[in-house]
């Protein structure tokens, strides 16, 4: 059944609200931004990498191929990229367990990655974390957190240790529209604020917190929050990549100059259900077609194609090869190991001789 | 040899540690200004400054989870609570993120991060601050738990414990902070993980840690009095638990009693007591006893809480009663 607003029953109370309302997308051209023609090339390659992959992940999963939860990103892809765009390799990112686009533009490549999803000994945390779990830390990027709010003050702490150190690496933490209701990301904010810590907690609206949309669960809008800190703070179109790169940029070079936390709120969409087993029965299409109908990846492309930046036949190189990837991915998974039986004890504790229990 | 404080002990560890390692600092409520609630950091402002002796507000879920981040980026964090009743708040970080993101990330991250503070009753406060935190916190794999019941062994435990690359939970008691013992001046460390057989004897082996170390010494006491040689063994780490040391000594004495802070049901007795049945059933003349908290909160009111609390009584008649003394 098409879901529509009018459909009697839809929800319990017969109210559905909407998700959330975009900023204005921003006008300036990639040239304005300092993008060069192979640096959109290169976005559009990332961006439909994490679509592409997690697309083809959901397939796998729909056949068995692996268990646990499966949390998409797809429809977000535009903060993950825009964040990388404009970060500095030696920045920090950590997010919450919607993480396999962060990964996939922190260095995790597209097999390490599925093999992850696998549980197999080959992935990026050694088939132990799996999907909420991508870690990999030589890359700065610091996971993958599960318990939903736990995350933000680690984010706090990643930036507290580089400002002790008197380092200039900028922390971005992410997090879902849901957590903003946790103590923890008050506690967090508190004292970032007090402390003056370099880091950017980027809260990613994608208008429902599984499925209570976010006017359900938050009493004011989410950016407002940041003004009982006297934090800074803006609105971001997070469905617009040079939206995400022109606002991010503008606060990490103000926050690598002047040490103090930030708060961004990008309202985003996410197109698929909380995890693999939510119909998300919420929502209606027509909410649905609306975000379907500004997605970031396709925006991008038209905008390739609109100012000659690359020609039909070169994006489709770009999504060819990108497709071959994937399907060698899936390949390097399956045909992966499963962690070794003496798996089960290593890295608890650094030491390979703790007297466990038996 | 220099006579110390238990807080100073731990105050010694800790200046020790932030002179060697710039990495090393402290933070909690009341550390830094106000000298520490214990004053346990008593004077640490003045030599190492509010970078490194850092004032928090009461926000244990936050600064908890802060040192976490900072321990997964380079540093080594030493986290106070100003009793571990209110850590319970920030509890998450601790056996959620400490414990586990080495873990979950396949060994990608280190955790040397210390969590320390008083532990368990401290007299007449009622309910919710006076509980002992040390089974709870040994349930999780992950973490190490010290408990030390004397100022020279909390001395070296406490700088392992901060040259640990895990996460380790450094139990204290506001009871024994003003306890006296004589401490080595020169350097020294005490490995984490290895008991300590204090008092020698041949009748029975009382194995207690903690405060509980010293309700056992008066009970040994009082027994030797009467004709009985008890064996006291502390412990020292609750995990990982030296139960070797343990073994060892029933081998010897072929009875045993547990004095332990906890309430009995999955307390560290229960847990001592089952691989002292395994692995030494055909050494015991008696089946093992433990002396623990009743199954109840703490009271306030002084008559109840004097019954709440183990005494040495509590202690000599369990000895009693493994050795068929009555």
């Amino acid at each position: 059944m098409a879901k529509t607003k009018e459909a009697e029953g839809f929800t319990p109370t017969g109210v559905v609200y909407q998700s959330t309302e975009l900023p204005e997308p921003t006008s300036k051209s990639h040239k304005d931004l300092n993008l060069s023609k192979d640096d959109l090339l290169g976005l559009y390659r990332v961006m439909y990498r994490q679509r592409r992959f997690e697309e083809r992940a959901m397939q796998m999963y729909q056949k068995g191929k692996f268990g646990g939860f499966l949390h998409l990103y797809m429809g977000q892809e535009a903060v993950s990229t825009g964040a990388v765009t404009v970060l500095n390799d030696d920045d920090d990112i950590i997010t919450a367990y919607r993480d396999h686009g962060f990964g996939l533009v922190r260095g995790v490549s597209s097999k390490v990655g599925m093999a992850e999803l696998y549980g197999k000994a080959t992935g990026c945390s050694r088939g132990k974390g799996g999907s909420m779990h991508f870690f990999n830390t030589d890359e700065h990027y610091w996971g993958g957190h599960a318990i939903v709010g736990a995350h933000i003050p680690l984010g706090a702490g990643i930036a507290f240790a580089n400002a002790y150190r008197e380092e200039k690496r900028v922390t971005m933490c992410f997090l879902g529209d849901g957590a903003v209701d946790q103590g923890s990301f008050h506690e967090t904010l508190n004292l970032a604020k007090l402390w003056n810590l370099p880091v950017i907690f980027v809260v990613e609206n994608n208008g429902y917190a599984m499925g209570t949309a976010t006017k359900r669960h938050t009493s004011t809008e989410i950016f407002k929050r940041a003004r009982a800190y006297d934090m800074k703070n803006k609105v971001v179109n997070g469905m617009d990549l040079f939206s995400v790169i022109e606002d991010f940029r503008e606060v990490v070079d103000e926050v690598r100059e002047d040490p103090q936390p930030y708060l961004l709120e990008v309202r985003t969409y996410r197109y698929r259900g909380h995890s693999m087993s939510d119909p998300a029965n919420y929502r209606t299409d027509d909410e649905m077609k609306e975000f379907q109908d500004i997605d970031p990846i396709e925006r991008l492309k038209t905008y390739i194609s609109r100012h000659k930046i690359a020609n039909k036949d070169k994006i489709q190189e770009i999504t060819d090869d990108i497709e071959q990837e994937i399907l060698d991915a899936i390949d390097y998974a399956e045909n992966s190991d499963f962690p070794p039986e003496e798996d089960l004890y290593k890295d608890v504790y650094v030491e390979d001789d703790f007297p466990f229990l038996t | 040899m220099a006579e110390l404080q238990f807080r100073e002990a731990i105050r010694a560890a800790l200046n020790e540690e932030m002179r060697r390692d710039d990495t090393v600092f402290i933070m909690g409520e009341e550390v830094s200004e106000y000298n520490g609630a214990y004053k346990v950091t008593q004077g640490m402002l003045d030599e190492f400054g509010g970078r490194r002796v850092i004032d928090t507000p009461i926000s244990e879920l936050g600064f908890g989870g802060i040192g976490v981040g900072a321990a997964m980026n380079g540093l080594r964090p030493v986290v106070e609570y100003m009793t571990f009743n209110f850590a319970v708040v920030g509890m998450d970080q601790i056996i959620n993120n400490a414990a586990k993101i080495r873990y979950m990330s396949g060994g990608q991250v280190s955790m040397p991060i210390v969590f320390r503070g008083p532990n368990a009753s401290a007299g007449q406060l009622s309910a919710t601050h006076s509980v002992a935190y040390e089974s709870l916190y040994a349930h999780f794999p992950g973490l190490k738990v010290i408990y030390p019941s004397q100022p020279a062994d909390a001395k070296g435990l406490l700088k392992s414990a901060i040259r640990d690359d895990n996460p380790v939970i450094f139990l204290e008691s506001e009871q024994m902070y003003g306890m006296k013992q004589e401490v080595p001046e020169d350097e020294y460390t005490i490995p984490i993980g290895k008991a300590k057989v204090k008092r020698e004897g041949s009748d029975v082996t009382i194995v207690a840690h903690g405060k509980m170390y010293h309700v056992a010494t008066k009970a040994a006491d009082q027994l030797a009095k009467d004709g009985v040689e008890a064996e006291i063994i502390d412990p020292r780490t609750i995990k990982p638990y030296d139960i070797e040391t343990v073994i060892e000594s029933i081998k010897k004495t072929n009875r045993c009693v547990i004095v332990d802070e906890s309430h009995p049901f999955g307390g560290i007795a229960a847990e001592v007591g089952f691989q002292i049945q395994r692995d030494a059933f055909d050494y015991l003349d008696a089946p093992v006893r433990r002396v623990t908290l009743p199954d109840v909160p703490a009271p306030f009111a002084k008559s109840l809480f004097d019954k709440w609390f183990p005494s040495p009584k509590q202690v000599i008649d369990a000895a009693n009663a493994v050795m068929y003394r009555n």
